[in-house]
């Protein structure tokens, strides 16, 4: 199997597959809090549901909330072509495209803040806020963090940064500690505890659900699977700061997706043992990560 | 003889003056002025590409008073060709921007003289790169700095406009002593150098030429290159608008006219960044301080500048503090250049100079569109208070279409311009991270991380900037009424639009049109800086796909809405409100409200005040809110400093008491004073 079919096998499967991660949060979170919890694959049945629905739009709103969901999804689509997954490059490699990856996702956010704003609500505004707020200190950790790792790996392209021995390498303190500040920015961005709470029912104290409330039908199916992209997209990448390479593709596929199943047990296991945090302290845990990866960062200058 | 380059700006004076001479008829000299603008500035930026294509490099010298070193140099290089780029393409679509903007006033006021103004302002733009003779350079630098504050006080009616026109006077004044100093010693250092290093009985040129200066660079300059360098950066820093000499930017800008904003925060500002390199050119080999100095500068004025923008609610204040900002990036850029010739390293140099050059460009562009937007917008409402606005995308969606591009590009977001100079720097960050040496690992971490934060607070500034103004309802009954402006408004923005987008998907070619410049900069053989690049050209090429691929796929998926919508009901509806009955526009965010969590975040450095009448009864008949968040800079550091030495010179004024005769007396006594010390 050539390079590049491995590479559209691996996207392929990402798309697909990227909707089973939330269920296995979620099914991990209902068998630690003693429930049978939502079928594996409700991420699927919402989006489908979603897809043959009716929509309704506010009248305040412009082609900026419509343009929204379908640019975003789009954006967090190609993300994941630029994301490698095993030694093989990805299907857009090429040096720096780590930066193309922190920018798409960035786009997406700057789309989903606007079509917030677009509806004038003062809750989607409240969310628009505090996204705005807690992107902008996630930003500088997640490029730091994979700074720290490109001067490992004497490289800028993600296949060479995530080609590293993982933590089994000489460096072991600096990759865990770039991990952590990746991990930090995955809770953060993909809105999960202890940052944002994904099964809150109050809008006040929601971040990105707040956002979407008056994203409906088809436009609510393309935010809800971009952000399963999203999960799996930043998911995938402290996977492969971790994981060994074998050098096989089909072992390395079976790696990075026995890695996502961690992933998702982590996420939900993380969920059910620590409450939220308080909205002014999330910042400094924020603040925590970009630290994390400085300090990486200072390691990976002890050569 | 007379160089082509020299046509441009002549032209641009000529239509200056008939615009003056044409004004009794407030119309014709109107009409006058803006088309002739147009036309001159076009013929310049055509002259310049060709120049450009062809490599048809010019230097002409014309004798004049050599007595003081002066002569009447010109010259057209790569980097005068660059920068003469933004200066003709911006001056011809502010012109037509101004020609629908200033319409209105046409008849209360004649505007001959407004657009004499605005042309010798582009004129001497031009003249400052073009010259290559430090007393010619000074003539043009002044006159630059004179015609543009002739524009900014623009409206002198108004008390906050003259306010901010002595604001910006003395800035530039003061930036202005430090260039006269500098040039001063690098004419003393390079008449010292430059005969041991010239063959003999060759034609010297004036003292002040700059072919002595960059003869002199090996010899006479090296002891005081460091010295030379500093008072550059403060010099021309003061008119680039580096943290701290920036305190003219937020006040000059809001109180020009918009054409005039945009042509000032596009390119004026940039012939700073023209000073400090071309200054560069001069110095030989850099020494490492400099391009830690400028990488500091940067990350400082990056950081400082987008976390007070983030603090306005005034939308050309907003955008007066990007450009802050921007020229933050910019050092950041040259900074890495510099550190990457310094310690050897081609391969950072070249990228970190390609991205601060190439942001020169795009700043220029996506500053201008958004200068130009908020100019319409305030056309349309008569409020600069974002606060006031809103909903506006739904009336002027032509305006609104643009500035979410200008917004998107500024914020650095992939495929527009802003996203390709600032991959560039990025690049030569992180080359100069992955690289053995720890001095250039450490710069590269830091302008990464500054380079990081500086995008994720823009993001979110634009974000506020966009969303308050042109979406959600209408804060005020201005905004209601707005109405989409003329066509002369819009089709500067959406031209401007089109560029940004053009120079995104475009960038591996801006590359290779950049690289000669850059391999001047860099101090390589040319053609090495286009090897030097190719990386980063391919790499540019896949962001090009990346971004076919999400137009492709948003395409698709919009298409299949449009597919699975038929048939189904899509219903209109007011904005889910949570239940509650009677929602009004004032309940939405605002400006400062979206920001606060952000500006409290950095509350000890932005210090916003606040005044409000709280809610106090049940049945509250009154409240109040205002928020202000003045420059740190000025109010803490400036203010003081001008008081006391207003404080100490007013001690000299018994001199000045209004008595002419006593005044002629002084003018005597310093005359037989200067006549002793130079007889003695």
């Amino acid at each position: 199997m050539g390079t590049a079919g491995i590479s559209v096998l691996q996207l392929a499967l990402s798309l697909v597959l990227a909707p089973l991660v939330p269920g296995i949060a979620n099914r991990v979170k209902a068998v630690v809090a003693g429930r049978r919890g939502q079928p594996l694959l409700q991420a699927y049945h919402d989006i489908a549901k979603l897809l043959l629905k009716g929509s309704v739009y506010s009248r305040t709103t412009t082609w900026v909330f419509r343009a929204g969901p379908a640019l975003g999804c789009a954006a967090a689509m190609v993300a994941l072509a630029v994301l490698p997954w095993g030694a093989d490059a990805s299907l857009l490699s090429f040096e720096g495209d780590l930066i193309l990856f922190a920018g798409l996702f960035g786009l997406m956010r700057f789309l989903t803040i606007l079509s917030a704003l677009d509806t004038g609500s003062a809750f989607e505004g409240m969310g628009a806020s505090r996204e705005a707020w807690f992107s902008a200190l996630a930003e500088p950790a997640l490029l730091l963090a994979l700074a720290s790792l490109a001067g490992k790996a004497q490289s800028l392209s993600l296949a060479a940064v995530l080609a590293g021995p993982g933590i089994g390498g000489g460096r072991g303190a600096a990759v865990l500690l770039a991990a952590g500040a990746v991990f930090i920015v995955f809770l953060s961005e993909n809105a999960r505890i202890p940052v944002d709470d994904p099964a809150t029912h109050l809008e006040l104290t929601m971040i990105h659900e707040v956002m979407v409330l008056d994203h409906s039908g088809v436009d609510l199916a393309y935010i809800q699977y971009g952000s399963t992209l999203k999960l799996w997209a930043l998911g995938g990448l402290i996977v492969g700061i971790l994981r060994p390479r074998t050098g096989q593709w089909m072992a390395d596929c079976a790696i990075g997706l026995g890695g996502m199943l961690c992933v998702g047990i982590a996420t939900g296991a993380l969920e059910s043992f620590i409450a939220r945090l308080r909205l002014a302290r999330v910042p400094q845990l924020l603040v925590a990560g970009g630290a994390m990866a400085a300090l990486a960062l200072a390691l990976s200058l002890v050569r | 003889m007379i160089p082509l380059s020299l046509l441009p700006p002549a032209l641009l004076l000529v239509v200056g003056f008939c615009a003056v001479l044409a004004g009794r008829r407030g119309a014709l000299s109107h009409a006058l002025g803006a088309a002739g603008a147009t036309g001159a500035s076009l013929i310049g930026l055509g002259i310049t590409i060709a120049a450009l294509r062809n490599a048809r490099w010019e230097t002409v010298s014309l004798p004049w008073n050599t007595s003081i070193g002066a002569s009447f140099s010109i010259g057209f290089d790569p980097l005068s060709g660059f920068f003469l780029l933004p200066i003709y393409g911006l001056s011809a679509v502010c012109a037509v921007f101004g020609f629908g903007s200033l319409r209105h006033g046409s008849r209360e006021r004649s505007l001959g003289s407004s657009w004499l103004f605005f042309c010798v302002l582009a004129a001497s733009m031009a003249l400052v790169v073009l010259a290559r003779n430090a007393v010619l350079f000074l003539v043009a630098w002044e006159i630059m700095s004179l015609s543009s504050w002739l524009l900014v006080a623009h409206e002198h009616e108004r008390e906050e406009v003259r306010q901010a026109g002595i604001t910006y006077l003395v800035a530039t004044q003061i930036g202005t002593a430090f260039l006269l100093v500098m040039f001063l010693i690098l004419g003393a250092a390079g008449s010292a150098g430059a005969p041991a290093a010239s063959p003999a009985g060759q034609e010297q040129g004036a003292v002040l030429d700059f072919a002595r200066f960059a003869a002199g660079s090996g010899t006479g300059i090296g002891a005081v290159s460091g010295i030379v360098f500093v008072l550059s950066l403060v010099g021309f820093g003061t008119k680039a608008g580096i943290v701290p000499l920036h305190v003219w930017l937020p006040e000059a800008h809001p109180a020009a006219p918009s054409h005039v904003s945009a042509l000032m925060s596009g390119v004026m500002i940039k012939t700073g960044i023209y000073g400090i390199l071309r200054v560069l050119t001069f110095l030989g080999a850099p020494v490492a301080w400099w391009g830690w100095t400028l990488v500091a500068v940067g990350a400082v004025s990056g950081i400082v500048g987008v976390l007070f923008a983030l603090a306005q609610h005034d939308i050309k204040r907003l955008l007066a503090y990007h450009s802050v900002e921007n020229i933050g990036i910019i050092c950041l850029g040259l900074g890495v250049g510099l550190l990457g010739v310094s310690y050897n390293a081609p391969v950072v140099a070249v990228l970190g100079f390609a991205g601060g050059l190439l942001h020169v460009l795009n700043h220029a562009i996506f500053k201008g569109l958004l200068f130009l937007g908020a100019g319409a917008a305030t056309h349309a409402t008569g409020t600069r208070e974002m606060d006031r606005l809103g909903g506006l995308l739904r009336r002027m969606p032509l305006t609104g279409l643009g500035f979410l591009v200008g917004a998107a590009a500024i914020s650095g977001l992939p495929p527009l311009n802003g996203f390709v100079s600032e991959l560039l720097i990025f690049l030569g960050a992180f080359h100069g991270f992955a690289l053995p040496g720890i001095p250039l690992a450490v710069s590269g971490a830091v302008v990464i991380g500054a380079l990081a934060l500086i995008g994720g607070l823009a993001a979110a500034c634009f974000t506020k900037a966009f969303g308050i103004t042109f979406l959600g309802e209408p804060r005020a009954p201005e905004a209601a009424k707005a109405v989409e402006a003329g066509v002369s408004l819009v089709a500067p923005v959406l031209f401007l639009a089109a560029a940004c987008a053009a120079i995104g998907l475009a960038g591996p070619y801006a590359l290779s049109l950049i690289a000669p410049v850059v391999g001047v900069l860099a101090g390589l053989e040319p053609g090495a800086a286009a090897g030097l690049v190719g990386p980063a050209r391919a790499g540019l090429q896949s962001v090009v796909l990346a971004a076919v691929w999400v137009a492709a796929l948003s395409g698709a998926m919009a298409l299949v809405r449009v597919l699975l919508q038929r048939g189904r009901a899509v219903i209109q509806s007011g904005t889910w409100d949570c239940g509650y009955v009677k929602p009004d526009a004032r309940m939405q965010y605002t400006s400062s409200s979206f920001a606060q969590p952000l500006t409290g975040m950095f509350g000890t450095l932005l210090r916003t005040t606040r005044r409000w009448r709280p809610i106090e009864e049940p049945f509250p008949k009154e409240a109040s809110f205002a928020s202000e968040t003045p420059d740190l800079f000025a109010q803490r550091f400036f203010r003081p400093v001008f008081k006391g030495a207003g404080a100490a010179l007013s001690r000299m004024a018994w001199l000045q008491h209004g008595r002419l005769q006593l005044y002629v007396l002084y003018l005597a006594a310093a005359l037989l004073a200067v006549l002793v010390w130079r007889l003695s």
